[in-house]
């Protein structure tokens, strides 16, 4: 099968490649693009710890053909650290011990990151909800749920 | 006192955190090198087989294919990761060689351009295998007839020329006579994967001078570096390891896998080498938590004084042994429990059969025999009547108590531990309970219990002198003693 060339938004900025198609999003972003803080734990869609966002929407990048974002926006957790200090997810997980290993990390954020986009002050249930598809096998979840909930609070006392 | 200590008692943020949550942390398969190959492996489609052939030719043939590596290419094929601090015999294979003793155990690893090329390869490779007879279960496996998984003849590890670890303390049989009931049972597991997030990988880079860097998420860096180096044969100058981020391990990430041959195939092609797990080998092929049996037999009186404990353990160490002799010796150090019995009798077997290799999982050889001993201590209250708190506080061990290894306790906080925990849960002790310490039996000194206010007294022999040394459990009165 012939590679194609494949233009997306990658963190703000314009991104072209070439690959075969299949290709997963996940593997353009690791292997050609050199964003290695998108995860790679199941390969297959299990897992988590591979989501970012397209189009905002939190995703599996390891389930994703890359010419099925062709035109989208992509984030990566590369996209959502400024250049000064942390973002309000960040920092609360920092904070709060919301990882052990880190390798779960961006995924987690990732998700925290859309969910409160979403809805800036989700209840304790809508967290857990949202993380359902996300695993972590250091913390027992408990941290991370509350990084996510001292992100919420944080951001509608205006803290950060 | 406190204001000199700057760490203990305050939150300090960790000098990670900022990489973990930026994503900046580098996980060894982060790395990327041009001109990089992908290893990936054949394996054992069957529990047990003999290997009549390999068939490599329409293998070779797949575009991208670099070149396989079997266990001819290994300088020093047959090893044992705790050969480091004397266990033997060497007994594990790196590549298999006329044998395969567990369902995806490596036979020949191929190196390819692409990961695709190589699974492509990988797929190609023609085994031409008869296959054996399996074993699956610790006590079939060492009954007369049973398929033998070693290559010495016996399914059981050699503990100093027993086939099993044992301990003797008393005499178990005169305690048995003399209790009022006997309390018998068999506690059975199985094995458990670690599933870290982070699968087991590494990736070997040939550097000047005839070195090679090795970029790994071991648990274990020098063990690997040291058994990297004895598998290659090479001085172990020539290895650099560096590792340190693990992505979660749990003990799964213990052994020594994935850097001997990515390292050797880096050697042979001069090329980074990469060799990662998929996930379902890191399931189906990493170590495990050994499966366990445990039986247990105790003499008990009625007032739930346990007079004589008879513990038969079975690991179930899979088709090598990894680190599973040394969670026996830890077994059978702690099989009697954290309780004072007089008498004890511990055989504790590493049992070969073919499943997956067992090896480290947090608290490996203990977390079991604890698992075992204190659903069996509810069923020692539930028999004499008694509720299983007073069973406990009866039974526990103090300072000073001789373990049946003929340790001497010394850290005993069992009966402070219950008393917090009954606080906790809301339990209401009796009051000789509320009173009882871990200080030892005739009031002389002993090890520190950690109680509170509890007078040190000197000039009772070694134990004595030993809580002088420690202090009884907190920093702050060594500090203050020097």
């Amino acid at each position: 099968m012939a590679s194609v060339v494949v233009s997306f938004e990658l963190n703000g900025r314009p991104a072209e490649v070439l690959a075969r198609p299949m290709t997963t999003l996940q593997s353009v972003l690791r292997n050609q693009l050199g964003f290695t803080a998108t995860k790679e734990g199941c390969r297959q869609g299990g897992c988590g710890s591979c989501t970012v966002l397209v189009d905002g929407e939190p995703m599996p990048s390891c389930l994703l053909p890359i010419e099925d974002v062709a035109g989208r926006r992509v984030t990566t957790l590369e996209g959502i650290t400024p250049i000064d200090g942390l973002s309000p997810v960040q920092q609360a997980f920092l904070d709060g011990n919301g990882f052990q290993c880190g390798y779960c990390t961006p995924g987690m954020e990732m998700l925290a990151t859309a969910l409160l986009e979403r809805n800036p002050s989700p209840g304790r249930d809508e967290i857990v909800e949202a993380l359902g598809g996300n695993i972590c096998r250091c913390t027992g979840y408990q941290p991370i749920v509350d990084a996510i909930e001292a992100a919420a609070g944080a951001a509608s006392t205006g803290e950060r | 006192m406190s204001d000199r200590l700057t760490v203990v008692g305050r939150s300090v943020q960790r000098s990670d955190g900022v990489g973990h949550v930026t994503g900046r942390t580098r996980f060894a398969a982060d790395h990327t090198f041009p001109g990089m190959l992908h290893l990936k492996m054949v394996r054992s489609p069957v529990h047990h087989a003999l290997i009549r052939g390999v068939d490599l030719s329409e293998a070779e043939h797949v575009p991208g294919f670099v070149r396989a590596l079997t266990w001819r290419d290994v300088p020093h094929n047959v090893y044992t990761i705790l050969g480091l601090i004397g266990v033997e015999p060497e007994e594990e294979f790196v590549l298999a060689q006329d044998r395969v003793r567990y369902r995806g155990e490596p036979i020949v690893a191929i190196l390819a351009e692409t990961e695709a090329a190589a699974l492509e390869a990988v797929s190609k490779v023609r085994l031409d295998l008869e296959e054996l007879p399996a074993v699956f279960d610790v006590e079939e496996a060492l009954a007369p007839g049973a398929p033998i998984v070693t290559h010495w003849g016996s399914n059981a590890f050699m503990f100093e020329g027993h086939p099993f670890r044992r301990v003797r303390f008393g005499d178990v049989e005169a305690g048995f006579a003399q209790a009022d009931e006997i309390v018998e049972a068999v506690y059975n597991s199985s094995p458990i994967e670690q599933a870290p997030m982070e699968p087991t990988g590494c990736i070997a880079v040939p550097e000047a001078g005839g070195r090679f860097t090795v970029y790994t998420n071991t648990q274990a860096l020098y063990f690997s570096l040291d058994n990297t180096a004895i598998i290659l044969q090479v001085p172990g100058k020539r290895l650099h390891f560096v590792g340190g981020t693990v992505g979660g391990g749990f003990g799964g990430k213990v052994d020594v896998i994935v850097e001997p041959i990515a390292t050797l195939a880096a050697m042979k092609t001069d090329r980074p080498v990469r060799y990662v797990f998929s996930r379902s080998e890191e399931m189906q092929v990493s170590s495990t938590r050994s499966a366990w049996r445990i039986r247990i037999r105790d003499g008990v009186m009625r007032d739930g004084r346990i007079v004589a404990r008879k513990v038969t353990s079975y690991a179930d160490s899979g088709a090598y042994s990894r680190q599973t002799p040394y969670a026996l010796t830890k077994h059978a150090a702690n099989a009697a429990g954290p309780y004072a019995i007089p008498n004890v009798w511990i055989d504790a077997y590493c049992v070969f059969t073919n499943r997956t290799p067992s090896s480290a999982m947090r608290g490996f050889g203990v977390t079991m025999a604890s698992f075992a001993l204190e659903v069996q201590m509810d069923r020692i209250a539930e028999r004499v009547g008694l509720d299983p708190w007073t069973v406990r506080f009866v039974n526990a061990y103090r300072n000073g108590d001789v373990k049946p290894h003929r340790k001497v306790v010394e850290d005993a906080t069992l009966i402070e531990t219950m008393q917090a925990a009954a606080d906790l849960v809301g339990h209401e002790l009796t009051d000789e309970q509320r009173a009882m310490t871990s200080a030892p039996r005739d009031g002389g000194a002993g090890g520190g219990g950690g109680t509170a206010g509890r007078e040190v007294a000197g000039g009772r022999g070694g134990a004595a002198g030993r809580e002088g040394a420690v202090g009884s459990g907190s920093v702050g009165t060594a500090e203050g003693g020097r």
